[in-house]
């Protein structure tokens, strides 16, 4: 589903010989939960611009739902994006747009027919538990309401794989706990999650599959660990 | 439907930027009006005084009135003559009077030669033709002599092709000005919105479906600036009649809607490069 072959990224601007990633390769499969960890500039937010195709590798392939990094048009990226979804630590809410209208956008700008909208919009914040909260505007809801916000607009099209990057962040522990019981949710349901954190406790109280990064490289994967199993592919 | 949604919402959203930009177009379409305007009087009044540029071939005296009549017939039907009028002694006289009144009692029958008097088509009033044409004429045995301002048709032309080529180059250069403001004033309205534009992006908006309202957006603000600079022209335009007195022609129906669609696809272009521009970076 996921796979990074030998995926090294430099950006032009960084000091010769350093790269934000250098040789990494793994897989994750499908429905799997995995988590990023790492210390800041580890490379867990390259790893997850790389899968969403916001970057490309400076050699090796990352390969996701059938697309290559090598061949992928700009075009078939916007693809690609449908079939994921994408949560950031800042929310990145339309502060003029109610709750609904925000999730309801993700689908407006991917040509979904108007019909279809309102309940497709209403499960996703009911998923999330905020239908309460349709009508509420960003600023007016709590940091751990903005990010299920935020959630509820990654999935409202049913993506295969959630990519969070650092969603716990902002949140205090006790909205911090009630996200990543929601992630749970989610992937119980069948969606992949990938999370990048800086949070071990929550990694540490959960068996889910850890990558921990250090300089662009992997340092440890628990998939290789032997008291973790390893997924097939 | 959509982006044209958006558009609107864009200009609700932030009234003051869309009526800035608007201005701003209406601005430099109104400085590209008026240079048309001048433009377009000036080629009026060279017309007008090209009009007058006429060959007068003077006939021999004795010659017959059936003679020259019969010669004017001839010449009307060269290609590069649109008319030709036989002035007799007599008409030649009564002209002179006319045009010369303070002299009128000096002149006397017979005075003044007969003479054909040839006028050319428009598109065959060049110095060249003019003078094929007269050479062709000084051919009859009775025609003495032909006159057509050689030096003046030639100088009218030299002015003519002078405003000819300042009005396209200046006229360009005021569309290149009006096309970077745009895309400026677009440019604002782009980065107001990034955020709405990486978020379209994250969630798999195509960038056609990005560009979209952008360029419809552009295209109103062109055709309203258009519209703007129009009446601000035509508002100039009499407030200069009325100081100086002087008669100017206005843009006709044809040239105004031209001039309107030449704002939207000023606005269009500007849009796009603007918006590739952002596309391209995020």
């Amino acid at each position: 589903m996921i796979r990074f072959n030998n995926v090294t990224k430099s950006y032009p601007r960084a000091a010769a010989g350093q790269s934000a990633l250098s040789n990494v390769s793994f897989r994750i499969a499908k429905g799997e939960f995995v988590f990023l960890t790492g210390p800041s500039g580890a490379g867990k937010s390259t790893i997850l611009k790389l899968l969403y195709m916001d970057e490309r590798p400076t050699s090796g392939e990352v390969r996701v739902s059938g697309y290559s990094s090598l061949e992928i048009k700009r075009r078939d990226v916007a693809k690609l994006r449908r079939r994921l979804g994408i949560v950031f630590q800042d929310f990145q809410l339309l502060e003029d747009r109610t709750a609904e209208a925000n999730v309801g956008f993700a689908l407006e700008v991917i040509g979904t027919p108007a019909a279809n909208i309102p309940n497709k919009v209403a499960r996703a914040l009911t998923q999330v538990g905020l239908a309460s909260k349709a009508t509420a505007f960003p600023k007016e809801l709590s940091g751990g309401e903005q990010q299920r916000v935020a959630f509820a607009r990654a999935l409202v099209n049913d993506p295969f794989v959630l990519i969070a990057d650092e969603p716990t962040g902002n949140l205090d522990e006790r909205a911090t706990r009630g996200i990543f019981q929601l992630l749970r949710e989610i992937n119980a349901s069948g969606t992949a999650v990938m999370m990048a954190t800086h949070d071990l406790q929550l990694v540490r109280s959960t068996d889910y599959r850890c990558i921990e990064l250090n300089h662009g490289e992997i340092v440890f994967d628990s998939a290789d660990a032997p008291k973790i199993e390893v997924e097939a592919d | 439907m959509l982006a044209l949604r958006t558009a609107l919402t864009a200009f609700r959203r932030a009234p003051l930027l869309s009526v800035l930009s608007i201005t701003t177009i209406a601005f430099s379409l109104f400085a590209f009006g008026l240079f048309g305007l001048v433009a377009l009087n000036i080629r009026n009044a060279l017309q007008q005084v090209e009009e007058r540029v006429e060959i007068r071939a003077f006939v021999a005296e004795g010659t017959t009135v059936e003679r020259i009549t019969a010669t004017g017939d001839e010449i009307a039907k060269f290609p590069e003559v649109a008319r030709v009028d036989v002035v007799t002694q007599e008409q030649a006289l009564d002209r002179a009077r006319k045009e010369l009144g303070e002299f009128k009692d000096v002149f006397e029958s017979q005075f003044l030669p007969a003479s054909l008097d040839v006028h050319l088509k428009q598109g065959f009033r060049d110095p060249a033709t003019v003078r094929t044409v007269a050479d062709r004429i000084r051919g009859y045995d009775f025609v003495d002599d032909v006159r057509f301002g050689e030096e003046w048709i030639t100088q009218l032309y030299r002015l003519r092709n002078i405003a000819g080529v300042a009005g396209l180059t200046l006229g360009l250069a005021f569309a290149a000005v009006a096309i970077i403001i745009i895309g400026a004033t677009i440019r604002m309205a782009v980065l107001a919105r990034s955020r709405e534009i990486s978020i379209m992006r994250l969630v798999g908006a195509t960038d056609g479906f990005i560009r979209r309202p952008f360029l419809i957006e552009g295209s109103i603000k062109g055709v309203l600036g258009g519209f703007l600079a129009l009446v601000m022209t035509y508002l100039a335009m009499r407030v200069l009649e009325q100081y100086l007195h002087f008669e100017t022609a206005f843009f006709d129906r044809r040239l105004a809607t031209l001039g309107v669609i030449f704002g939207a696809l000023m606005g269009l272009m500007g849009s796009a490069v603007s918006v590739g521009r952002h596309l391209r970076r995020v």
